[in-house]
C-alpha cells in the first residue's frame, strides 16, 4: 500500500469544511460560558467570522484543484462555487439572525453551532465524488435543518413543522441510500468516476435505471420538487424566518450540486423522463399552489417550490449549457430568496404574529426602504430584467430551448406568467393597500441592513453584470466534463 | 443450493418481520419485530461471507441498539399489554417454525462439514480489512460521521429541553 495517511494537500481540500467545524465547536465550549446577554452577540459574531473564514479557506483552497482522500473529494471549479455559495448564504442568514433571535428571545448557542455544522455538510456536498460520503454529508445537512426548524420552542407550530420535515426527511434519505446501494450493485462501486465508466458501456444494467429514479426520489425531497414537495409550505411555515431563508437555499443549492454530478457526471440513464416529469409538475403544482396563499411564508414555500421546477428545467437540458444555466439559477435565487426571508423576519415580530399578506399592507408608507427592499426580490423572483432572477430563467429556458424541449420551455413561460400574479399581488399590498390595524414599525438593525444590502446587491449585480458568474459557471462545467 | 435456500428463507423473514413492525399496534410488538428484522439481517451478512458485520450487527443492532429501544418504550409508558390471539398464532407457529428452523441448521451443521466450509477470516469480509477500508479509503467519511453525531446529539439537547428553561441560566 502506498500511502496510509493523507498528505498536506488533502487536507487543504477541506479546509472550508475544518475552519467551519472548528467554529461550530468554539461556539458549543463558549456557549455554557459566557453569560446569557451577551451571548446572542458573541456568539452570532463568532458564527460570522466563521463563515468569512470559511470563504477565504475557499477562496485559498481553489489553488489546489485534484482529488484527495482517496478519491473521496475532488477541489473544481464547480466545488469552489457552491462552497463559496453555501457560506455566503450562512453569513448572510446569520447577519439576518441576530436581530430576530433577540426579538423572539430563542437562546442562540445551538442555533449558531448548527448552522455552521450544517454547512459543513452542505459544503461537503458538494465536493464530494463518492455517494457514501455524498449520504453523510447529506445527513449532516438535513439533520442540521430539522433541527434548526424546530428553533420556535414556544410555538407548536414549529415543532410539527421539525417532526414533519425529520419523518419524511428520513424517508427520503432511506430512498437516496437505497438507490446507492442499487448503483453499487449495478456497476460495483460507490465513486462517481467509477460508475460513469460503468454506465458508459452499451447495455446499461436495469438496476442502474432503478438507482438512478431512487437517488433522484431522495435528492427531489430535499430540494422540494413536485411530487415529493408536500411538506414544504408547513415546514416553511412553521420553521424560524431566517432559518426558512437558510433552508430553502442553502441545502438545496447543495442538493442540486449533487444531482448536477451524479446526473452529468456519471452519465445517468433515463434521466430526461425523469425530470421532465418532476420539472412540469414542480413548476405547475408550485405556482398554482401559491396564488391562493394569504400567508407570506406559505406563499414563499409554494413559490420555492416552483423555482426548485424552473431549476430543474436545466436539468433536463445538454450538459454543456444545462449546468452553467443551474448554477446560476442556484446563486441568484439564493441571493433573492435569503433576502425576501431576512425582510420577513424582520416584520414578522415576536413570536411570528405578522405573517400573512394584510399584515403587509400599508408597509410602502409605514417603511418606504424595507417595502422597496422587499420589491427588488420580488421582482427577481418574478424574472423581470435588471435583476439575477431575469437571467437565471433566460439561461435556463435557453439551454432547454436548444436541447429541444419545446414543451417544457412552453409549460416553465407559462407558468412565470403565473408566478406574476401572486408576487405583485405582495407588491400591490405594499403599496396600494390602506394598513387595517397597526403593526408597529421596528427600526431595522444595522446586522439585518447588511444582510439585506448584500442580498439586493448580489440580486442587483446578477443582474446587470451576470457575465463573470456565468463565464466561471461555463469554465467549471466544462472541466466537470472534460 | 443449501446456501441459496437459506438466504432466500432468511431474506423472507426479514421481510416478513420489517411489515409486522408496521402492522403491529403496540410499540413492544413493533419493536419485537426489530428484533427479528436485525437477526435475519445477521444471518443474511453472514451467508455473504461478512462475518464481523454478521457479529456486529447481533451485538450492536439486535443487542444494544434493541434494548435502548425497549427502554424507552417502557419509560414512555406504552400503556397496557394486550392479550390477542396472535400469541395464541405464535404459539401453534412459532415453535414448529423454531424446530424446522434449528433442524435445518443442524442438518447443515452434521451434513456439509467439510465440503463447503472456509477458514475463519477467508473471506474480504474480515475485521481487518473493514478496518483498512474505514481508516483508510473511507477515513473521511468516518470522520464526518461524528459531526453528523454531535448534530444529533445538539438537536437532541436542544428540542427536548423546555422552552421555559432556556431563560433559567440567566436567573441562576
Amino acid at each position: 500500500m502506498a500511502q496510509t495517511i493523507p498528505q498536506g494537500v488533502e487536507y487543504v481540500r477541506i479546509l472550508p469544511e475544518i475552519v467551519l467545524s472548528l467554529f461550530g465547536m468554539v461556539i458549543m465550549v463558549l456557549d455554557p460560558l459566557v453569560d446569557e446577554r451577551s451571548t446572542q452577540k458573541l456568539l452570532g459574531l463568532i458564527a460570522l467570522i466563521g463563515s468569512v473564514a470559511a470563504i477565504a479557506a475557499t477562496l485559498y483552497q481553489s489553488q489546489f484543484p485534484g482529488l484527495g482522500f482517496w478519491g473521496m473529494v475532488k477541489v473544481d471549479g464547480f466545488s469552489t462555487f457552491f462552497h463559496i455559495l453555501v457560506t455566503a448564504i450562512a453569513a448572510v442568514v446569520i447577519l439576518s439572525s441576530f436581530e430576530y433571535m433577540q426579538v423572539q428571545q430563542i437562546r442562540a448557542g445551538e442555533y449558531y453551532g448548527l448552522i455552521l455544522f450544517g454547512a459543513v455538510g452542505m459544503c461537503l456536498m458538494s465536493s464530494a465524488v463518492e455517494l457514501v460520503l455524498i449520504f453523510i454529508a447529506l445527513e449532516t445537512s438535513s439533520i442540521s435543518t430539522y433541527v434548526l426548524a424546530g428553533f420556535r420552542r414556544r410555538a407548536a407550530i414549529s415543532s410539527e413543522a421539525s417532526l414533519k420535515y425529520f419523518l419524511l426527511g428520513s424517508f427520503a434519505t432511506a430512498f437516496f441510500l437505497y438507490g446507492v446501494a442499487l448503483m453499487f450493485g449495478a456497476t460495483g462501486s460507490t465513486s462517481i468516476s467509477v460508475i460513469a465508466q460503468a454506465l458508459r458501456l452499451s447495455p446499461v444494467p436495469v438496476l442502474a435505471y432503478a438507482g438512478i429514479a431512487f437517488m433522484f426520489v431522495g435528492l427531489g425531497f430535499k430540494v422540494a420538487a413536485a411530487p415529493f414537495h408536500v411538506w414544504t409550505p408547513d415546514v416553511y411555515e412553521g420553521a424560524p424566518a431566517p432559518v426558512v431563508g437558510f433552508m430553502s437555499t442553502a441545502p438545496k443549492a447543495a442538493a442540486f450540486a449533487v444531482l448536477l454530478r451524479v446526473m452529468f457526471e456519471s452519465n445517468a440513464p433515463g434521466r430526461l423522463w425523469l425530470i421532465w416529469v418532476a420539472a412540469a409538475l414542480s413548476m405547475t403544482l408550485g405556482n398554482v399552489g401559491a396564488l391562493v396563499q394569504q400567508n407570506v411564508k406559505r406563499l414563499l414555500a409554494y413559490s420555492s417550490i416552483a423555482h426548485a421546477g424552473y431549476l430543474l428545467v436545466a436539468f433536463a437540458a445538454l450538459a454543456n449549457n444545462g449546468i452553467p444555466a443551474a448554477m446560476f439559477y442556484t446563486a441568484s435565487y439564493a441571493a433573492m430568496n435569503v433576502g425576501a426571508f431576512a425582510v420577513v423576519s424582520h416584520l414578522a415580530g415576536a413570536g411570528e404574529r405578522y405573517v400573512t399578506l394584510d399584515d403587509y399592507a400599508g408597509l410602502g408608507r409605514r417603511s418606504p426602504l424595507l417595502a422597496a427592499t422587499l420589491t427588488i426580490f420580488l421582482l427577481s423572483l418574478i424574472g423581470i430584467p435588471m435583476t439575477g432572477g431575469f437571467f437565471a430563467k433566460f439561461y435556463v429556458f435557453s439551454a432547454a430551448l436548444q436541447a429541444n424541449l419545446v414543451g417544457l420551455t412552453i409549460i416553465g413561460v407559462l407558468n412565470s406568467a403565473v408566478g406574476a400574479y401572486y408576487y405583485l399581488r405582495i407588491i400591490v399590498v405594499m403599496y396600494m393597500r390602506e394598513a387595517r390595524e397597526e403593526v408597529p414599525a421596528i427600526p431595522v438593525s444595522p446586522a439585518l441592513g447588511a444582510a439585506l444590502g448584500i442580498s439586493v446587491a448580489a440580486t442587483l449585480y446578477l443582474g446587470l453584470l451576470p457575465g463573470r458568474v456565468l463565464e466561471y459557471a461555463s469554465r467549471s462545467a466544462a472541466e466537470l466534463l472534460h | 443450493m443449501t446456501h441459496l435456500i437459506i438466504f432466500l428463507f432468511f431474506g423472507a423473514l426479514c421481510l416478513a418481520g420489517a411489515v409486522n413492525l408496521l402492522v403491529q399496534r403496540h410499540p413492544i410488538n413493533s419493536a419485537l419485530s426489530l428484533v427479528v428484522v436485525m437477526g435475519s439481517l445477521a444471518v443474511e451478512y453472514l451467508l455473504l461471507g461478512a462475518e464481523f458485520v454478521a457479529a456486529v450487527q447481533v451485538i450492536v443492532y439486535a443487542g444494544a441498539v434493541m434494548v435502548l429501544f425497549v427502554f424507552v418504550i417502557m419509560l414512555l409508558n406504552a400503556g397496557e399489554e394486550v392479550r390477542t390471539k396472535g400469541s395464541r398464532v405464535a404459539m401453534l407457529f412459532g415453535i414448529p417454525g423454531m424446530l424446522v428452523g434449528s433442524a435445518l441448521v443442524g442438518w447443515v451443521l452434521i451434513e456439509r462439514t467439510g465440503s463447503q466450509t472456509v477458514a475463519a477470516g477467508a473471506l474480504p469480509g474480515a475485521p481487518r480489512t473493514i478496518g483498512w477500508l474505514l481508516f483508510h479509503n473511507f477515513l473521511l467519511p468516518f470522520e464526518v460521521t461524528s459531526i453528523l453525531v454531535l448534530i444529533a446529539i445538539m438537536g437532541a439537547v436542544v428540542l427536548a429541553s423546555h422552552p421555559d428553561t432556556d431563560s433559567g441560566k440567566k436567573k441562576s
